[in-house]
């Protein structure tokens, strides 16, 4: 994705430059086999033409005579429309055709076999084919050469007409064979593409090792991919259980040092040191509430890792964990109402719990004195939803799901003891449950309304 | 024999030496200053609608036309006589010319139409295809079956000796060019033709260089036949005058025709006025209907009663004839069947 480009791309162009080299060599190579396979054809041709003429070389009355055959010439007029040129001599002496045709000098080695050779004559490359016979002559068998030349220009066009086709059928290749290239590239990245889609998919907190076939080649990638997930997954535990342990370990003391701030209160007469009293209890208060919901959050974690699943009459749970809310809520004079119903779901109640104690916890902590909670069940489309409803000042400016995060806190919330871990507990566990947390504030601005929402079973 | 032969070649060699032998000349004046010169075997009576036709697109352009044999003609070009365009019907003679480098290429919309058989590389065109006739005597063939293959030429020649005794004409085939092209593609092509000039050979045979006279002598009733004559001339002969006299006979066992070609030689200057009128001919060439004009098209021979049989081809092989030896070989047998005497 940055810098070194894309793999399926750099694949697909280096099998295309392979396929430009391959076709550029086989047209050259078609084109080097059409010219060389028209050249024997001419050659061909010129030696049958100075044969028909060398047989009828014969002797009269003691001088070499012949007859230039009509079917000599008419068979190199019938392959292509080039010049003709011819020579008949007797060493040195002309016997008929053309004179000055350039006419190689090699005779007794090569008596009765056809000897090519190519030059130039009236002005144009010329093909030619000699034969040389013995012919009695008189008493003496004199040496006779026939030489036939054709110019060059049918080679010449049939393999540019060959070559041409070459260049065409090279170019189709070319760009079948980059289709297929691409083609090819895509298809084997696909399994790649395919784990990176899944590893995307996952969720923030899934961090289960990746089961699924690979290719050869992508499993190392994936078994290091899991290995440093086990990883990743046991270090966050450890810091999990690290601050489960270490908020656990202040609880306890905390509890002893408000005992004895409580009693030391109890027993103060000066009013000055009972204001310092009170607010070391209400700091002590505050720490231990922070502690308690770091380990509440550590446990949800936990719990989520593993969720274990049970039926849970929902009714019965929202009832005693309002119930157990009760004493904080009278200490404001906050009266919870409760509208039931009979709902089921597989849950595992103590998140759950804890869930709707953190959501009622705000809800009381945040509503003036002597107001009203309202916890109202409701089941539609296969959800149940547990609304629970404050006459507080609501949620404030800024994006609702911010409050979800982790130490975040409504901007309106200064004076209040709170950790801003209560929604994000609230809201991991329902995530865990394939559920989720909606929050609104009431019209005017006159309350919030908290809703956890769950699939019903 | 071997004394005639000399002689013949003495001739030629003389010829050679000595300035062109011109039958006739004309010179059709143009309004410009360029001369396009033309050398040909086609008569000024046959060729002059063409060069009427030329002008008339053409105006600035005037035309020397040149009328010589077409062994004349081959022997100028070769000695590079300054023609800008060269017109005959020995295509032997012109492939000749344009396979040892005396033509000048040409090529143009019109010559690129023409039949593959009809150009050889774009040096040398044909514009007529002209089939090689029997002309008759009507009045000397009273109460006669018309001949209508050589056999029965051959019979007719044999059963009516005292009738056609010194009557019948051909080429002389060591002066004419032509005549020696329509002789010896006969005689590669039927075995009939030495027959048929034994035969003749035997009724003290007239010989002629031109087929005009031949046509002539038909019609005045001196010969009662003429045999191969150029097609072409005895058709537009028959339809300037006859009165019936003479009649036009192709044979249908084999016919000759031969291609009336153009090249433009090597030291043409005025290749531009020879490409157009080159392209004019060829246009004509492949015109579909005879017309006016005094030649036929390639397209068909233009006697009606001759089988198409094809022309000859524009080929290396019209080279074979010409090569001296071949020639020699070959005047020495006609000269035996036909000179018995």
């Amino acid at each position: 994705m940055t810098g070194t480009g894309s793999i399926g791309r750099r694949l697909t162009l280096l099998l295309a430059g392979v396929a430009a080299l391959l076709s550029v060599l086989s047209w050259w190579m078609v084109t080097g086999l059409a010219r060389q396979a028209a050249e024997r054809t001419q050659d061909n041709v010129l030696a049958a033409s100075v044969t028909t003429i060398a047989e009828t070389l014969r002797s009269e009355q003691g001088e070499v005579r012949l007859e230039l055959p009509y079917s000599a010439f008419s068979m190199l007029g019938a392959i292509s429309e080039d010049r003709v040129f011819y020579r008949v001599a007797t060493g040195d002496t002309i016997l008929t055709g053309y004179e000055d045709l350039p006419v190689p000098n090699e005779i007794v080695s090569s008596l009765g076999r056809v000897v090519f050779d190519t030059g130039e004559y009236s002005g144009e490359e010329v093909r030619m084919a000699t034969v040389s016979r013995l012919v009695l002559a008189g008493a003496q068998p004199v040496p006779v050469k026939v030489t036939v030349a054709q110019t060059r220009g049918g080679v010449a066009s049939i393999s540019a007409e060959l070559s041409q086709l070459a260049a065409f059928l090279s170019v189709a290749f070319f760009l079948v064979a980059v289709s297929l290239s691409a083609f090819a590239a895509r298809t084997s990245l696909k399994p790649l593409n395919e784990i990176a889609a899944a590893v995307s998919r996952r969720g923030p907190s899934d961090l289960r090792p990746l089961r699924r076939a690979a290719p050869t080649e992508l499993a190392p990638l994936l078994t290091s991919l899991n290995r440093l997930m086990d990883r990743l997954g046991q270090s966050i535990r450890s810091a999990e259980d690290f601050i489960a342990e270490a908020a656990h370990r202040i609880r306890t003391p905390l509890a002893t040092v408000r005992a004895q701030a409580e009693i030391a209160l109890r027993s103060a007469s000066d009013d000055d040191q009972k204001q310092r009293l009170r607010q070391m209890i209400r700091a002590i208060d505050e720490s231990s509430r922070s502690a308690g919901q770091l380990l509440d959050h550590a446990t949800v974690i936990y719990r989520t890792d593993d969720l274990v699943r049970t039926p849970v009459m929902l009714s019965d749970l929202v009832g005693q964990t309002v119930a157990g809310l009760e004493p904080t809520a009278s200490m404001k004079d906050i009266q919870l109402d409760v509208e039931a119903l009979r709902a089921k779901a597989e849950v595992d109640p103590v998140l759950i719990e804890n869930a709707l104690r953190n959501v009622l916890d705000n809800a009381i902590k945040y509503s003036p004195p002597e107001t009203v909670v309202k916890v109202a069940m409701a089941e539609t489309n296969g959800e149940v939803r547990i609304a629970v409803t404050d006459q507080g000042p609501g949620l404030g400016e800024g994006p609702a799901d911010q409050l979800t995060q982790r130490f975040q806190r409504g901007r309106n919330t200064q004076g209040i003891v709170g950790s801003g871990l209560g929604l994000t507990i609230a809201k991991d566990v329902l995530v865990a449950h394939g559920g989720r947390l909606e929050l609104e504030t009431l019209q005017g601005g006159t309350g919030t309304c908290a809703t956890l929402v769950l699939p019903s079973s | 024999m071997r004394h005639a032969c000399l002689a013949i070649f003495l001739s030629l060699f003389t010829t050679m030496l000595t300035a062109l032998e011109i039958e006739d000349h004309r010179f059709f004046p143009g309004t410009g200053q360029r001369v396009l010169k033309v050398i040909s075997t086609a008569d000024l009576e046959v060729f002059a609608p063409y060069l009427a036709a030329f002008q008339s697109s053409q105006p600035g352009l005037s035309i020397d036309y040149t009328v010589v044999s077409s062994a004349e003609l081959y022997r100028a070009i070769r000695n590079g006589a300054a023609f800008d365009l060269a017109l005959s019907s020995a295509m032997d003679l012109q492939f000749q010319l344009a396979n040892d480098g005396f033509a000048k290429s040409h090529r143009s919309e019109a010559t690129t139409a023409l039949p593959d058989w009809a150009r050889w590389r774009d040096l040398i065109f044909a514009f007529t295809a002209e089939p090689a006739v029997v002309v008759l005597s009507t009045q000397r063939f009273q109460g006669l079956d018309l001949p209508t293959t050589r056999q029965e030429l051959v019979t007719l020649l044999r059963e009516y000796p005292e009738r056609f005794e010194g009557s019948v004409g051909t080429y002389d085939v060591r002066d004419s060019g032509l005549g020696y092209l329509f002789a010896t593609q006969e005689a590669r092509s039927t075995d009939a033709y030495w027959r048929l000039s034994e035969v003749m050979g035997r009724l003290n045979p007239q010989l002629y260089c031109c087929s005009g006279q031949m046509i002539d002598d038909v019609a005045e009733g001196r010969l009662a036949l003429a045999y191969n004559v150029l097609g072409s001339y005895a058709a537009e002969r028959l339809a300037r005058d006859s009165g019936g006299r003479v009649q036009i006979l192709g044979m249908q066992d084999f016919t000759n025709v031969i291609l009336r070609t153009a090249i433009i030689p090597v030291g043409a200057q005025e290749t531009a006025g020879a490409g157009a009128l080159i392209d004019m001919l060829a246009r004509l060439g492949q015109r579909d209907v005879p017309g006016d004009w005094p030649l036929p098209p390639l397209g068909q021979t233009g006697a009606d009663n001759v089988v198409d049989f094809g022309p000859i081809r524009l080929g290396p092989a019209l080279m074979v004839y010409l090569d001296p030896l071949n020639r020699r070989a070959f005047l020495t047998e006609w000269e035996n069947a036909l000179e018995q005497r």
